[in-house]
């Protein structure tokens, strides 16, 4: 049985910030659907279905808030679904939009993800309040600089690669009209000096707190070959979960995580991701998970990811560019991050990246993950249609 | 959408469904704890266990749980190790069970494990559910559930499709008809009792409470071998309407007819339904958009006015629709699902056995 190839064929974003204070949260989905739309040269009328996602309803104090996006997104009289997986599921919305078009239910989908986080405390709203759990874990970076830490010492990573990371996004931040921050006073030693949050993360490796969406227009092979730019194409797209903690769990490099790449690659043909694969857009909410998610996804053996970024293989000219966009580092509109993840990646081999462009970008990957470093979903998209 | 007889298609049904006992509290169990057992149940009809599902996928909310990223704790219930292929939707399960749906379509999944709970009972229903609302022109209104189902109802009553004893022997019916089934929260002669809001009396309002209920799908030949008769999924489809209620005629579900009519509902009579109407007007809604004369017979299990566990209950309106086919009484049968106010959302599901 065949699946429907499922290509990208427009991607909207809004500029992403502190604060949208000037919009609603309707006003601020529709404003990325629309630069989708007007990607895609199509119209309201001509999407079948949308998907939704973001992270917990409790950073707006709307619950399902779908029900109240349906008119904004154009969604009265079509089907209208819902998704939320943590921190992953700006990438599994996209997964679930693109299962419609490949199960051949609807031909057009229109994915959407967002968060408007000045409208409420990410951190505290990341603080689970439940018995039984340590009462001081403030914030997703407490959770994540023990496994930051672990990875160090099992790597023998020197403690300069985390500064490295952000040096190297927030400049790359710099190229991309819809990043968040631009710091265009950054230098490395500006990163050092910064205040450390929690031992080993620094105040300039954590990432901000954002107002933002991301759109994707999602189509069959028909609606590709009206499409008025070059589509990308979803060669390989997975999601796994695993249990937020038991005793066993490599929290430094999740089963998960290699499960789900290993479907990707499969899905995609890919023998060597470090040979084959042009370009990632990853989920690098912290510094040091830049080259942690370099070995869990295969790019570096275990212990050697550092290596890589310390070389500058992961550089916007390096031979393995990662997060281009300046990553979630410099943009993080939590229910919206894996998106824009996965939009990137479409960006990069549909060449229209503008100056954050890499040359030749024929396979990019787009990643996601969430929960407590549980929740993975990725897809891996080409210039060219899958073959078969 | 409707899948018959469209050449290379799979077919998917469902293979196994279980439930809990809907009660009004359950202090003394956690979500997880009240998950499980439902868990092991459906697993244990088809024989499979966790790591056979090729895909899992469960709705719920966290503003029912009152904490955010909640279902990650069920998650761990279920035992996803080693790590399995598994989404979530924030919403009743009936749309946790379309997405699984399209994942056995696409040919990724052979079987897969739905599930979804709600624990109503630790905070006030009525007030958690006005979190629903647009958050800048109607959330800080506070109006609650049950106000706007009753301006549903008097729609209706004004319309002159309705008056307060037609709605009355709706529920009266409905708890009727729920002693038979061991898992509803209200059974028998329930007073139609005081007005609520009016014109809905509490008769006319479903039961606050907590349960979970999974179900099994699988495609092709596999749900041959997990039981003697599948329920296999013919047509499923959803549609959502505006918001607003100022937009909307609250005497019609045009969301629902849709749903219906792309889920080919209309294409051959069906012979049950399974109407999530949490509301007894809403049954009056129901009917005229999905056509069911009276020769249908409609929410046997007692439906929502009988037990209502918010997330689950959809979920349940399916289930219930193939544990009949299963059960071999019923050869087609529908199960509907809505969310949101006053019907906003609807999904319908089409059912049918072999023939015999």
């Amino acid at each position: 049985m065949s699946k429907e190839p499922v290509a990208v064929v427009g991607i909207g974003q809004t500029k992403h910030v502190a604060a949208r204070r000037d919009v609603s949260i309707a006003g601020l989905v529709r404003e990325a659907a629309r630069r989708a739309l007007d990607d895609a040269e199509l119209t309201w009328a001509d999407v079948d279905a949308v998907v939704i996602g973001k992270a917990p309803d409790f950073f707006e104090g709307v619950m399902m808030p779908e029900l109240y996006l349906a008119d904004a997104l154009g969604a009265v009289g079509k089907p209208m679904l819902r998704v939320h997986t943590a921190g992953s599921v700006g990438g599994s919305t996209a997964l679930v939009a693109a299962g419609l078009v490949a199960a051949r239910v609807h031909g057009t989908v229109l994915t959407l993800a967002f968060e408007k986080q000045s409208e409420s405390n990410a951190m505290w709203g990341l603080s689970l309040p439940v018995p039984f759990q340590q009462p001081l874990l403030a914030g997703a970076g407490g959770f994540f600089a023990p496994h930051v830490r672990a990875y160090m010492r099992r790597s023998g990573a020197p403690d300069s690669v985390g500064s490295l990371v952000a040096y190297k996004d927030r400049r790359n931040a710099l190229k991309n009209p819809y990043a968040h921050l631009h710091e265009h006073d950054i230098t490395l030693e500006k990163v050092q000096a910064s205040p450390m949050l929690w031992d080993p993360i620094r105040y300039s490796e954590t990432c901000p707190s954002s107002d933002g969406a991301c759109a994707m227009v999602l189509t069959d092979r028909a609606g590709a070959a009206r499409a008025p730019r070059p589509p990308a194409w979803m060669l390989g797209g997975a999601m796994r979960s695993e249990p937020t903690l038991f005793a066993g769990k490599d929290a430094v490099s999740p089963q998960a995580g290699k499960d789900c790449a290993a479907d990707v690659y499969r899905q995609a043909g890919i023998g060597d991701p470090r040979r084959d694969i042009d370009a990632v857009e990853m989920y690098v909410p912290f510094s040091w998970y830049e080259p942690m998610w370099l070995e869990n996804l295969g790019f570096a053996d275990e212990g050697e990811g550092w290596k890589l970024t310390e070389a500058g293989a992961t550089e916007l000219d390096g031979d393995l560019p990662v997060n281009m966009s300046g990553g979630v580092l410099s943009t993080n509109p939590i229910g919206a991050s894996g998106m824009i993840r996965f939009a990137e990646a479409a960006l990069q081999v549909r060449g229209q990246a503008g100056e954050h462009q890499v040359e030749r970008a024929r396979r990019v990957l787009g990643h996601a993950y969430g929960g407590g470093s549980q929740f993975f979903s990725m897809w891996l998209v080409g210039a060219r249609p899958p073959e078969s | 959408m409707t899948r018959e007889e469209t050449p290379g298609v799979r077919d998917i049904a469902v293979v196994a469904f279980a439930q809990t006992d809907v009660l009004r509290t359950t202090d003394e169990l956690s979500e997880v704890e009240m998950l499980m057992p439902v868990l092991h149940s459906v697993l244990d009809r088809t024989g499979l266990k966790t790591a056979d599902i090729g895909f899992t996928c469960s709705g719920s909310s966290d503003y029912l749980a009152g904490r955010a990223f909640s279902f990650t704790l069920a998650l761990d219930g279920v035992g996803a190790w080693p790590p399995i292929s598994e989404s979530h939707v924030e919403t009743d399960g009936a749309w946790a069970l379309y997405e699984a749906w399209t994942k056995l379509l696409t040919g990724d999944a052979d079987t897969a494990l739905v599930y979804s709970y709600g624990k109503s009972s630790p905070g006030s229903l009525r007030d958690v559910l006005t979190r629903q609302l647009d958050p800048y022109y109607v959330a800080p209104l506070w109006p609650d559930s049950v106000a706007l189902a009753a301006l549903q109802a008097q729609a209706l009553i004004d319309a002159g499709e309705a008056d307060e004893s037609a709605l009355a022997a709706i529920g009266t019916r409905s708890r009727r008809v729920a002693t038979l089934n061991s898992h509803a929260q209200l059974r028998g002669t329930v007073p139609q009792g005081d007005y609520a809001v009016r014109p809905l009396r509490t008769g006319d309002c479903p039961p606050v409470g907590d349960g979970a209920a999974a179900v099994i799908l699988a495609a092709g030949e596999r749900a041959r071998e997990l039981c003697s008769r599948p329920a296999w999924i013919r047509g499923i489809d959803h549609r959502i309407e505006a918001h607003s209620l100022g937009v909307r005629d609250l005497t019609d579900s045009p969301s629902t007819r849709l749903a219906a009519e792309k889920a080919g509902v209309f294409e051959r009579p069906v012979d049950t339904a399974e109407l999530h109407a949490p509301f007894s007007a809403q049954e009056i809604v129901l009917r005229k958009a999905l056509r069911l004369d009276d020769s249908v017979r409609v929410n046997l299990s007692g439906g929502a006015l009988a037990a209502n566990p918010m997330m689950a209950a959809g979920l349940i309106r399916i289930g219930e629709a193939a544990a009949r086919i299963h059960r071999g009484e019923s050869d087609r049968a529908l199960g509907h699902a809505t969310s949101g106010p006053c019907l906003q959302q609807n999904l319908v599901a089409v059912l049918e056995g072999d023939a015999r």
